[in-house]
């Protein structure tokens, strides 16, 4: 695998690039620190900082594109983190300022948004805090330079994602899902950390450097190893199986920040993770094939679950497992389809996050209400919504022409390169991403107003449906500009490296042909059950089938026999033996020791005869053991 | 007849004690010519000031002249290493404590008052205060200096009863519970003088031994004089008695709680910080300069000693109910500890370790308790200082700050990481592994787990317990009180967080040894 060389740098605009950290977290800490003095204007302060981070991207981005190929990846050294084990330093390369300008420019649509949205929070300035920590979290991870940087970060998006999951923590169900997304997350982060200390041991480096230039000398056992523990890591942040049950759940947060932070960037982290670790799944090709396995495994599962979701952010949230499944495949075939794995996370950031943001404007419209079959036939009164999700809608199910139809077909075409089999198994994910797509999109905005009765639809203002013009116009376009001509591919070539041979776009190729035709299949599926019949307010009891995709898959089932349960047991039976064994010796000795306290403490009287005869008593004692100790 | 020849008297090296001492003398003028009402306004800068420029002082002797290498003024006193590290640390204490001094509250208004009598009440309406007070803290402060710093028995004991007498004063001047204070300070005097008359006895038998009360002539004289090894032993058991007293070793203990709790908290601030270090310096010469080739006979009895304040300090403190005596039985057990210390300083090499710990030790340990007594000045009810541990329940939901720092003060005490205790007692005990008293060390591990128990005891009353309806508020600090509260805070996270210079510091003044 054939990188460039990464050079130190030499000033310029990437020379100052930790501002895009320093900024989003300069403004989380007056927000937090500041407290309510800070009410009036907070929100304004979390969007210039996050505006600013994105200004500061752009022109890196910039400078990037005005340097030769050799030179665009720059090291932009920091400070000694840890003496003699980590230098703190940044990486800005072609990868990483892909995901800063994607951080930073969704980021910032999703805070003007969140201006509108949580105009009626009385804690909206809290709220902007933790979105701006996010964003300065998430810059850290992606273009820190080495692994123990990344784990700060990975950490740090990891608590800003269970404080605003949690957000509204009046609600139990939000303050158990946040809860439940921390603890998951654990034992993935648990596997990055055993990966780093295991890179650590092995190259004696943790920065990517180094680390790369030697992975194809260590032993094939340690290096699969190693990929599979960060595969671990990535496995937990972004919801593939097995541990995705706690992205569902995180539905409970606010809708932006199941837009920013559980659809458009924080998901993606573990896609980043296989990608930059690229030169180590290189060597180890039995941890390379289980990430495709993965991916594949969640790609079918999220689009089941989609299936039969009624609430729509959950439906969404299925959705969103299903696509990072095919980012998650793709970064799995190699420099093949890391390209393409970093094409459809960017469309998909634009995207999923419309949809999101298209969401929560129906919400807001609906009274909160996120149940799909008490909505129906929105698009006559919020037409500006209801256009730009279906962009989305369209982007999302591979509509020719539009984002998703240029990164998916590429990730397809790539894994029929690679691996057929798991190729067709794309194919079949696509065919269903057509149906659930269309479900979600007939119950809400087509077919018979099934509105609560205080209902009264209206379109949201324009803080709110200006990002989402913005993110639709990505949703069009942004596919076909990064995928014709291999423009992506090439960009980030010197990064990830150059595939053998390249790709080329066909319209007319066997599985583009198939995927197309499955797709409208799903639709029409769809437009039957969804669109021209009747939606029952209360959802049918259903098949087995149904059942097992409304269940998570028997996600939560599994998770709970599997773990808690015995957790629990081995709970109570440390908790028997810490208060019979434990507690019993040591209260007896407590108990010993407070005794004879209680008896000394007589010998202190308060006469000061007996203080004296008790210093000449210890006078003739020591007198009496020194002369004792000098006839031995 | 014979001409007795002038003393030739090195006054640079000399000068952070004379300095002490020469203000103190000014304080007596200012006492005797200044009207009444002026004397409080020159006292205090006059006592700061002369405390910041002994400080000053052993920084130029340290860093502009250098460190002597042989004792001055004709062998009496050795200004070594060691000294300049304990004079510094004194000095930084007495000007902490003098802080605490200053906030008038805490003394009496006119000591010769009879308590509850109507000259009491008279004198308090007419705003009268004791300002004797300062000369005498400036006297106490010479004595430790000049404690620390003798290499002449005789020297030393001078040194002693010029540190006491003035605190014997001082003890009896609290403000409320005056008769707690009295009694404090007649038990303080009567004790203090019994175990002075130890001292003086054991000196005369080392004097009938060796022929001198010069330290480094006793050490010289310790292989060649045979056949007297009774008069040496008994000699250094009753020396060892009366510095015992002095650092409240267990037997000899008994004196510290009813002393701490009677005393001005100001002044037990002073006492069990300042004193304790001039009483290990003065400890550590005796030991070491004077009996340092004697180990063998006096080791195994001061082991019995450690052992004995660590225990008892430690099991003690457990069951009181007043938080002065709850710390002066910590403060046993932490005499206890570093007893250790001294009983590790031996060979050459393993001197410096063991040295540099304890000097460490006692500048952690002594901010630290000065830090915890301003607290505890701050807690207040109607009688005054609110003593009984009862009445802290709930302090934390009151004031939650204080009862941080304070809860913070008691972790540093029981040598919990990232606070100047824990390494304290790591440098300690790690030499004394390295010196090979390992029993010792267990037993102090041991005890400080119990010892734990009673600190963490307070944290969980002050934070975990409903607050008492009527309980004690506490006072807004004088910008002296709070002053020392924040030094003591601060001092305690940086020696727990970057102690690095500091052990390098106490390295450097332990590298050189004692001069002889």
């Amino acid at each position: 695998m054939e990188t460039a060389e990464i050079i130190q740098n030499t000033g310029g605009v990437i020379g100052v690039s930790w501002l895009m950290i320093a900024l989003p977290l300069l403004g989380a800490v007056v927000l937090l620190l500041g407290g309510r003095r800070t009410n009036g204007w907070g929100h304004l302060l979390g969007v210039a900082m996050s505006v600013a981070s994105f200004v500061v991207a752009v022109v890196a981005f910039i400078e990037i594109l005005g340097l030769a190929e050799d030179q665009r990846r720059q090291a932009v050294p920091l400070y000694d983190f840890i003496p003699g084990l980590a230098k703190m330093g940044l990486l800005i390369d072609p990868l990483s300022i892909c995901f800063a300008l994607l951080i930073t420019g969704v980021g910032s649509l999703i805070h003007i948004y969140s201006i509108g949205y949580m105009s009626h929070d009385p804690d909206r300035r809290r709220f902007f805090a933790y979105l701006n920590l996010f964003v300065a979290a998430m810059l850290l991870l992606v273009l820190a330079d080495n692994y123990v940087g990344l784990y700060i970060g990975w950490e740090g998006v990891g608590l800003a994602s269970y404080l605003l999951i949690g957000f509204w923590q009046h609600k139990p169900s939000a303050a158990t899902a946040a809860k439940k997304a921390f603890i998951v997350n654990r034992v993935g982060d648990f596997g990055l950390a055993i990966g780093i200390f295991t890179i650590w041991t092995t190259f004696g480096s943790v920065a990517y450097g180094p680390v790369f230039e030697v992975a194809g000398q260590a032993d094939q056992g340690v290096l699969t190893a190693i990929g599979l523990l960060l595969l671990l890591g990535a496995c937990g942040k972004s919801a593939q199986l097995p541990l995705q049950s706690w992205l569902l759940d995180a539905m409970e947060g606010p809708t932006p920040v199941s837009a920013l932070i559980h659809a458009a960037t924080m998901v993606t982290a573990g896609v980043y993770l296989v990608v930059r670790s690229g030169a180590i799944y290189f060597h180890a090709e039995t941890a390379q094939f289980v990430v495709t396995i993965v991916g594949v495994a969640t790609l079918l599962a999220g689009a089941i679950i989609g299936c039969a979701k009624d609430d729509i952010k959950k439906a969404l949230a299925g959705s969103t497992m299903s696509q990072i499944g095919y980012m998650m495949l793709a970064a799995g075939l190699g420099p093949v389809g890391y390209a393409f794995a970093i094409a459809h996370l960017i469309t998909h950031g634009f995207f999923k996050a419309n949809m999101f943001l298209g969401a929560g404007s129906v919400m807001h419209a609906m009274n909160d209400e996120v149940d799909m079959r008490k909505y129906g036939g929105l698009w006559p009164v919020m037409k500006v919504t209801a256009v730009t999700f279906l962009t989305g809608y369209l982007a999302i199910i591979g509509f020719p022409l539009l984002s998703g139809y240029f990164t998916k077909d590429g990730i397809i075409e790539a894994t029929m390169h690679v691996n057929p089999v798991l190729g067709w198994l794309a194919v079949a994910g696509a065919g269903i991403t057509g149906f659930y797509m269309s479900r979600v999109m007939f119950m809400t905005f087509f077919g018979k107003r099934r509105w609560a009765e205080d209902a009264h639809p209206h379109e949201s203002p324009a803080v709110m449906t200006i990002p989402l013009i913005i993110l639709s116009v990505g949703s069009v376009f942004l596919g076909a500009f990064l995928i014709l001509s291999n423009r992506l591919t090439l960009f980030l070539a010197p990064a990830v490296g150059r595939p053998k041979d390249l790709l080329e776009f066909h319209w007319n190729s066997t599985p583009g042909l198939v995927t197309l035709a499955l797709v409208a299949a799903g639709v029409a599926l769809a437009w039957v059950k969804y669109g021209r019949a009747e939606v029952p307010q209360v959802a049918p009891r259903g098949s087995f089938l149904t059942t097992f995709a409304r269940r998570d898959l028997y996600g939560d089932a599994l998770n709970e026999s599997l773990f808690m349960r015995p957790g629990q047991w081995l709970t109570r039976i440390a908790v028997f033996f810490d208060n019979r064994g434990v507690d019993g010796l040591v209260n007896g000795l407590a108990a010993g020791i407070g005794g004879t306290s209680g008896r000394l403490r007589r010998l202190q009287n308060g006469f000061v005869r007996s203080y004296a005869m008790s210093i000449l008593f210890g006078a003739a004692v020591v007198v009496g053991a020194l002369l004792y100790v000098g006839t031995m | 007849m014979n001409e007795i020849a002038a003393p030739t008297i090195e006054y640079g090296q000399l000068a952070p004690m004379l300095l002490v001492f020469g203000a103190a003398i000014l304080g007596v003028l200012v006492e005797a010519f200044a009207p009444r009402y002026m004397r409080k306004a020159i006292h205090v800068p006059l006592t700061l000031l002369a405390l910041v420029g002994s400080f000053a002082l052993v920084l130029v002797q340290v860093f502009v002249n250098g460190v002597p290498t042989a004792p001055s003024a004709m062998g009496a006193v050795a200004v070594d290493g060691p000294t300049l590290f304990l004079w510094a640390v004194i000095a930084v204490l007495a000007f902490v404590s003098v802080l605490l001094i200053n906030d008038e509250d805490n003394f009496v208004a006119q000591a010769s008052a009879v308590p509850g009598s109507i000259e009491e009440e008279d004198a308090e309406v007419a705003g009268m205060s004791q300002t004797e007070v300062y000369p005498l803290v400036l006297f106490a402060v010479g004595g430790m200096l000049l404690f620390a710093a003798s290499n002449d028995l005789l020297i030393m004991f001078v040194a002693l009863e010029v540190m006491s007498l003035p605190l014997y004063l001082l003890c009896g001047l609290a403000r409320r519970r005056r008769l707690l204070s009295q009694e404090a300070a007649v038990k303080y005097f009567l004790l203090g003088a019994f175990s002075s008359a130890f001292f003086l006895f054991g000196m005369a038998f080392v004097y009938g031994y060796a022929g001198s009360v010069d330290l480094s002539a006793i050490h010289q004289a310790l292989p060649n004089v045979g056949g007297q090894d009774t008069l040496l032993v008994v000699g250094t058991a009753l020396l060892g008695v009366g510095l015992l007293f002095k650092i409240g070793a267990a037997p000899f203990q008994a004196w510290k709680p009813d002393v701490y709790q009677g005393a001005p908290t100001p002044i037990t601030a002073l006492m069990a910080s300042g004193t304790l270090v001039a009483a290990f310096g003065a400890v550590l010469r005796v030991f070491w300069v004077a009996l340092g080739g004697f180990e063998w006979d006096w080791r195994p009895v001061m082991w019995g000693v450690a052992i004995l304040t660590m225990v008892v300090g430690a099991i003690l403190a457990i069951t009181q109910t007043d938080i002065k005596r709850m710390l002066a039985y910590s403060s046993i057990a932490h005499a206890g500890f570093l007893l250790t210390g001294v009983i590790a300083t031996g060979g050459p090499e393993q001197n410096q370790n063991a040295l540099s710990g304890l000097l460490f030790y006692l500048l952690a340990y002594g901010i630290t308790t000065v830090g915890a007594f301003a607290i505890v000045t701050m807690v207040r009810d109607a009688g005054g200082e609110a003593g009984h541990l009862s009445r802290w329940a709930g302090l934390g939901k009151r004031s939650p700050m204080l009862a941080g720092i304070f809860a913070f003060f008691l972790l540093a005490f029981a040598g919990i990481p990232l606070t100047s205790g824990f390494f304290g007692k790591y440098a300690v005990f790690s030499a004394a592994v390295a010196g090979g008293v390992l029993p010792l060390v267990i037993v102090g591990v041991v005890t400080s787990a119990i010892a734990a128990f009673f600190y963490v005891r307070v944290i969980v009353l002050m934070f975990f317990s409903d607050p008492a309806a009527d309980g004690p508020s506490v006072a807004a600090p004088t910008i002296g009180t709070a002053t020392v509260v924040a030094v003591a805070a601060a001092a305690t996270v940086v020696l727990g967080v970057f102690p690095e210079p500091m052990l390098d510091l106490a390295n450097k003044a332990a590298a050189t040894l004692f001069v002889r």
